[in-house]
């Protein structure tokens, strides 16, 4: 677990590392993930100790969005004071993200694997 | 008595455990409230948990940035467990490359839908640019659409916030919409959350099918790429 842990921290901070070395768009924690990745490429099986505390980690990942969801109290009067705009343009642009994103896929992707 | 329960108060108020342990405590209930719906989406844990956590600042008076002393730990997470999200991505590896092309052209239609119709509609609506502004990077993941947001002349925080909206109504709306639509397919059902509602929406779909949460996390990946090249594009073009 803490070995699990270890590798992750590293893999971020290496990923921070290489996205500001080389100023790409991308934040650290993604090119973490990148480079992770090329880890189990090239190990060829995740180590089972690894997959439990990933496990563990994105079985409540939603947690983890919390505390930023509540900074919506700093800006309670902006949303006042525009919130026909904001959330017209949330729901709007969600749905029709999904919607074009599902369509597209679907026409484009061959027949599913048989499971 | 009722003195020395205000200094208690006080004090823990004042230390990262409070807003650590009040996180937790929300979000738990939340997840009660989630499984005991039947995991409805309207259900969804975070939008229950923010809800309890802004009454309770509002209550007690306690400033965000109090709370976030002990939330930071919380909020810390968010890094690794993006880093994590390699892992179920290489256990459906074959699956994802054998649909390669589909799932570049999905996500960068996906992407400029997105930015266009959160920005436009809003426009319409009449909303002030700092807001058009801090819409547009909105449905990637939190640290890359503030990084956007930033460049761009939004508001960072204002932009985390918006991100988060957009995640829990994605998550809240998905199963409807594709329901609706017909789409059964769990890679284009995943494909398209992930790149709607981001990390929040690619919980959701961990909860209702792995593949959909391979694709959801590859198509979350992807889109941070994809939005951080196109939106300072857009935003640049003569409107």
């Amino acid at each position: 677990m803490l070995g699990a842990l270890t590798l992750l921290l590293v893999c971020q901070a290496l990923g921070e590392a290489v996205v500001r070395l080389a100023g790409l768009p991308v934040p650290g924690p993604v090119m973490g993930m990148v480079l992770l990745f090329g880890w189990l490429a090239w190990k060829g099986e995740v180590p089972e100790p690894l997959a439990r505390t990933a496990g563990g980690l994105l079985e409540h990942l939603s947690l983890l969005f919390v505390p930023a969801g509540v900074g919506v109290v700093l800006y309670l009067d902006l949303v006042a004071a525009e919130w026909q705009a904001i959330a017209a343009s949330l729901v709007v642009s969600t749905l029709a993200t999904i919607l074009v994103t599902a369509f597209v896929m679907r026409k484009l992707v061959g027949p599913a694997d048989k499971p | 008595m009722k003195d020395e329960l205000f200094q208690l108060w006080v004090y823990l108020s004042t230390t990262p455990l409070a807003g650590l342990t009040v996180t937790l405590v929300a979000y738990q209930i939340g997840a009660a409230v989630y499984r005991r719906s039947g995991a409805n989406p309207v259900a969804n844990p975070v939008l229950v948990a923010v809800v309890l956590l802004v009454a309770l600042l509002w209550a007690t008076g306690t400033p965000y940035r109090t709370y976030f002393e002990g939330a930071q730990f919380v909020h810390f997470l968010l890094g690794p467990a993006t880093v994590a999200l390699a892992i179920p991505l290489y256990r459906h590896f074959a699956t994802i490359r054998r649909s390669a092309l589909a799932i570049a052209v999905s996500i960068v239609a996906g992407s400029v839908t997105a930015i266009v119709t959160a920005v436009g509609t809003a426009w319409l609506m009449g909303a002030s640019s700092r807001t058009l502004l801090s819409l547009a990077p909105k449905s990637v993941t939190t640290p890359v659409a503030m990084g956007i947001s930033e460049q761009i002349g939004g508001l960072p925080s204002l932009t985390a916030v918006l991100v988060i909206l957009t995640g829990i109504l994605g998550a809240v709306f998905a199963t409807w919409t594709l329901n609706a639509a017909g789409i059964r397919d769990w890679r284009a059902r995943g494909l398209s959350v992930g790149v709607g509602a981001h990390g929040i929406g690619t919980a959701r779909a961990f909860q209702v099918n792995e593949l959909a949460g391979a694709f959801a996390s590859l198509a979350m990946g992807l889109n941070a790429l994809a939005t951080a090249l196109l939106v300072p594009l857009l935003t640049r073009l003569p409107w």
